[in-house]
């Protein structure tokens, strides 16, 4: 008897104890606030539907954020801090060609065409960002050690932010709206806001292309490959630069989309936007499981819905003033402890034997 | 034919290069900005010589990427650069006339094509410009060409001018109050700029000092070498007191402004310090170490300020109270991610540190925490009737913390807790297997680390008498993550050099704001690719990261034989 409890003491540390109670602490109050929000019946099922829709919308764009950190993880084992620039510099771009096409009555006349423009410049920009930005300053780092990519990303973040900052001017550049997309759908009893509608359906259209990319054509497998094992694909034939290149390019397009999408939805650009979105969507790239793909999608999509039904759910119940304003303590707690039960993220297996 | 080819490539690919660059340079306003103050009065303005460095410093790397071993090649090549950067200006001159380009690109403006062309039209000016540019690219290739001794005492004497000039407004009030000195210095800066003799003279005696250093000076060190040990104790000594005695008199000397950003650098020392336990000694990517700086500040501010009115403690019964509380959060905060690595760590604890600012700027702590409007009314830190008010007051409080937290440091590293946290930085598993605690080495690495950030939260709170939510986001975390691998991982002279360089320097450049995080971000990439190390790395990471590259006499390993009699002992 004392010596199987002892096996046991020897097992379970005094750390796990206090871990897994924080965790259960942590659960515990979500039960307990989310049945008092749903007794109290504050909210009806319009307002549940409305937020899983932003939540959805903005899940997404975090979702396609996110594809381009996880790539970029896959391949060179780096948090690519500056991609939140990359993700700024499309949309910023492509918003003097928005603000043309506005001005000369194009964009209601031809919202389509327009529309494709647009995401066609950001997306360009954007990846041409990214290429730059591997190009020359991660290339000669590859044989450093991880924490000076990190220190060359930073900088690189500070400088582009404010290259764009110089060269567009700092103030808020509105975007302009697309008619066609103002206004609500209505599904039965339920409504939906268009943009939302547009967000949602183009963003799932974006993933499920880069996926099957990623996965069906010779680039996504000799992509994977690099990811899986640098050296063995060399040997393979495969040209490991030109893939990470290719990764970088790739992630950069995705970021581009994104950040279309995401100035549609917000309604505005600015030289720092990409800094709250590119760590959400790291957070959210982390929560999957970094360097899985559909990891990333999967976090990126929880994170949204968490931020969104979150405060209301998790908060309102607890008699907690004002809990919109602790959507972002809600989604880093939910990091954290998804990271405190599953340490490698929520698909990400293949990196906790390689020390992530 | 393909050799005369190849010897205009390099030329033309550089110029590309600088064209692209100069021009993004102008159009991101950094010309026209700096067109307002002088280098030296009425001869050339700041923007002027940025656009020109420019031009001579992609020159002199087209000259110093010439292949070829004949010496005209680098001449040539260098002129080349010159003039397709040149090429490039006056392109965008000739654009910028045509069409409006200030429809997207803001900067854009007349204005700054008239100070490309320096005034002089656009026909003349451009033609001006494009001459000018060839020219320094003619002249860089010459100075290539000169002899090594030469070329640096050219480099450095103008470089000094330049630098001067950029500083004169920071020097000269300070220089005013110095009785003879004030003459000189009058006499050397004007209002706006060097004095065009001033300037002259300052590069030559500069020059000077450097022919007497390079022909003189290894005599000199020498001679300190053989002085008997004593004497060289002797003299240590000498240099550490003048030191410290500098460190002592530096506030009185320097004035209020100067002052204050000496205790902003100090802060950040302090923050530095304690992040390199975690990070620099034991490993551990943290990027939410600004939480306890704010824990250190909030709990100062709850326990002394009267706006609260909870408690009334003095300054000092506060700052034990807010160390312990940030030592306890360390370790609250270091449970959870005992077992995460790399950058799952790094986030998680970026993570931490947002909920912490989050859920202190939010309505719901109002009551205790006071919200967006923070907590004011903090006491000062006073000793008997000496208040710590002023800056050059809260100097020395922060110049003791300093002292302290790097009494404790060195004496930590050098400590067997020092040897785990490194063992444990280098492969954790190995560690655990030499029979190194790991739980108890981390916590004890993350409890420390906090605990000097909570010293130097609670300073902060009494420097700035208030504390608001804004002043402990995550930038804070990353610009101290930043100045220590600039300064040098691992070391405590590089902690100090890294926030001069990365918190002093911005500071003393103020009124180029808007250009301090651009100039910031590029120094940060040039950095890491030219020197990952840093600017005072400690021995081993220097080593490490120059594994395989020729050793140069200084960099000798230390003498094999004592650790093989070691072993022999053993």
């Amino acid at each position: 008897m004392l010596k199987k409890w002892r096996r046991l003491k020897e097992r379970i540390t005094p750390t796990d104890i206090v871990m897994w109670v924080i965790g259960g602490a942590i659960l515990a109050l979500i039960i307990w606030g989310s049945t008092a929000t749903i007794a109290a019946g504050r909210y009806n099922s319009h307002h549940w539907f409305d937020f899983v829709i932003f939540g959805l919308a903005q899940g997404s764009i975090y979702a396609l954020i996110a594809m381009g950190y996880t790539l970029v993880y896959g391949v060179l084992r780096m948090i690519n801090f500056a991609h939140s620039e990359v993700f700024m510099s499309g949309p910023y771009t492509a918003y003097f060609v928005a603000a043309a096409f506005y001005r000369s009555d194009f964009l209601d006349q031809h919202p389509f065409i327009s529309l494709l423009v647009i995401f066609l410049v950001a997306m360009i920009t954007s990846a041409g960002i990214a290429f730059l930005l591997e190009r020359i300053a991660y290339r000669p780092l590859r044989a450093a050690p991880r924490l000076i990519p990190l220190i060359t990303a930073i900088g690189a973040s500070f400088f582009l932010q404010y290259v764009f900052r110089g060269l567009y001017g700092s103030g808020f550049q509105a975007y302009p709206v697309v008619k066609i997309f103002e206004g609500e759908w209505a599904f039965g009893e339920f409504r939906i806001l268009r943009f939302h509608a547009l967000v949602i359906v183009a963003a799932a259209l974006l993933l499920a292309a880069l996926y099957s990319f990623i996965q069906r054509t010779r680039i996504g497998k000799a992509i994977r490959a690099v990811s899986e094992d640098k050296e063995a694909s060399y040997m393979m034939g495969i040209d490991v630069d030109k893939m990470i290149s290719t990764t970088f390019v790739i992630g950069g397009l995705a970021a581009g989309a994104a950040g279309v999408l995401y100035a549609l939805m917000f309604k505005q650009v600015h030289f720092f936007m990409g800094f709250i979105p590119g760590i959400k969507a790291f957070t959210a790239a982390v929560l999957g499981g970094i360097g899985n793909i559909p990891g990333a999608m999967l976090g990126g999509i929880f994170l949204g819905l968490i931020e969104s039904v979150g405060p209301s759910l998790f908060l309102d119940g607890l008699g907690i003033i004002a809990p919109y304003q602790l959507k972002d303590a809600i989604a880093f707690t939910m990091l954290v402890l998804v990271l405190i039960f599953r340490p490698t993220g929520i698909l990400g297996e293949r990196l906790a034997v390689k020390k992530a | 034919m393909s050799i005369t080819h190849s010897l205009w490539k390099t030329g033309l690919k550089t110029g590309l290069i600088g064209g692209v660059v100069s021009v993004l340079l102008a159009l991101i306003g950094m010309v026209e900005g700096f067109s307002q103050r002088d280098i030296i009065n009425e001869v050339i303005s700041m923007g002027h010589t940025l656009l020109l460095l420019v031009v001579v410093f992609i020159t002199y790397l087209s000259a110093k990427r010439t292949t070829s071993r004949t010496k005209v090649l680098a001449l040539v090549n260098s002129l080349v650069t010159g003039i397709v950067t040149g090429i490039f200006l006056v392109l965008l001159v000739i654009l910028g006339n045509v069409v409006n380009l200030r429809s997207i690109f803001v900067n854009a403006s007349p204005v700054l094509y008239n100070i490309m062309t320096f005034g002089q039209g656009l026909m003349n000016g451009s033609l001006l410009l494009l001459v000018v540019a060839a020219l320094i690219g003619l002249l860089t290739g010459l100075v290539y060409l000169l002899p090594n001794l030469l070329r640096r005492v050219l480099v450095t004497s103008l470089s000094s001018v330049v630098l001067a000039g950029v500083v004169q407004d920071l020097l000269r009030p300070t220089l005013a109050a110095w009785g003879p000195i004030a003459v000189v210095s009058e006499w050397i800066f004007t209002a706006n700029g060097l004095s065009l003799p001033g300037a002259i003279v300052l590069a030559v005696v500069i020059a000077i000092i450097l022919l007497f250093w390079s022909f003189k000076g290894k005599a000199i060190q020498t001679g300190v070498k053989n002085l008997p040990s004593g004497q060289q104790r002797v003299l240590r000594y000498i240099g550490f007191s003048i030191l410290i005695l500098v460190f002592l008199i530096l506030p009185q000397v320097l004035g209020l402004f100067l002052s204050e950003v000496l205790t902003i650098v100090g802060l950040y020392v302090l923050l530095g310090l304690g992040l390199n336990i975690v990070v620099g000694y034991a490993g551990l990517l943290d990027l939410g170490y600004v939480a306890f700086f704010a824990i250190g500040a909030y709990t100062a501010a709850i326990l002394t300020s009267p706006e609260l009115g909870f408690f009334h403690f003095s300054f000092w019964s506060a700052l034990p109270i807010a160390i312990i509380m940030g030592i306890i959060s360390g370790v609250i905060l270091g449970i959870p991610v005992l077992k995460m690595r790399g950058d799952y760590l790094a986030i998680a604890t970026l993570g931490f540190g947002e909920i912490i600012r989050i859920l202190v700027l939010s309505d719901f702590l109002r009551p205790w925490l006071g919200g967006a409007q923070g907590v004011g009314k903090i006491p000062k830190a006073s000793i008997g009737s000496f208040e710590f008010a002023r800056p050059q007051e809260i100097y020395y409080l922060i110049l003791a913390g300093c002292l302290l937290v790097i009494f404790i440091s060195l004496r930590l590293r050098d400590s067997r807790l020092g040897r785990a946290w490194m063992a444990m930085r280098e492969d954790e598993d190995v560690a655990q297997a030499m029979g190194i605690n790991l739980v108890a080495t981390k916590l004890l690495a993350f409890a420390t680390g906090a605990g000097f950030s909570a010293l130097s939260g609670a300073i902060f709170a009494s420097k700035l008498s208030s504390v608001y939510p804004h002043s402990f986001n995550v930038m804070i975390s990353i610009n101290i993550i930043c100045l220590i691998i600039v300064g040098g991982m691992g070391s405590i002279p590089g902690v100090i050099v890294g926030s001069v360089a990365l918190v002093g320097l911005p500071e003393l450049l103020r009124e180029f704001a808007e250009y301090r995080l651009l100039v910031y971000g590029a120094a940060l990439v040039v950095m890491m690719l030219l020197k990952p190390e840093g600017l005072w790395p400690a021995e081993i990471r220097r080593r490490e990261l120059h594994e395989g590259e020729p050793k140069t006499t200084e960099q000798v390993l230390p003498p094999e034989g004592g650790l093989s009699s070691n072993e022999e002992g053993a």
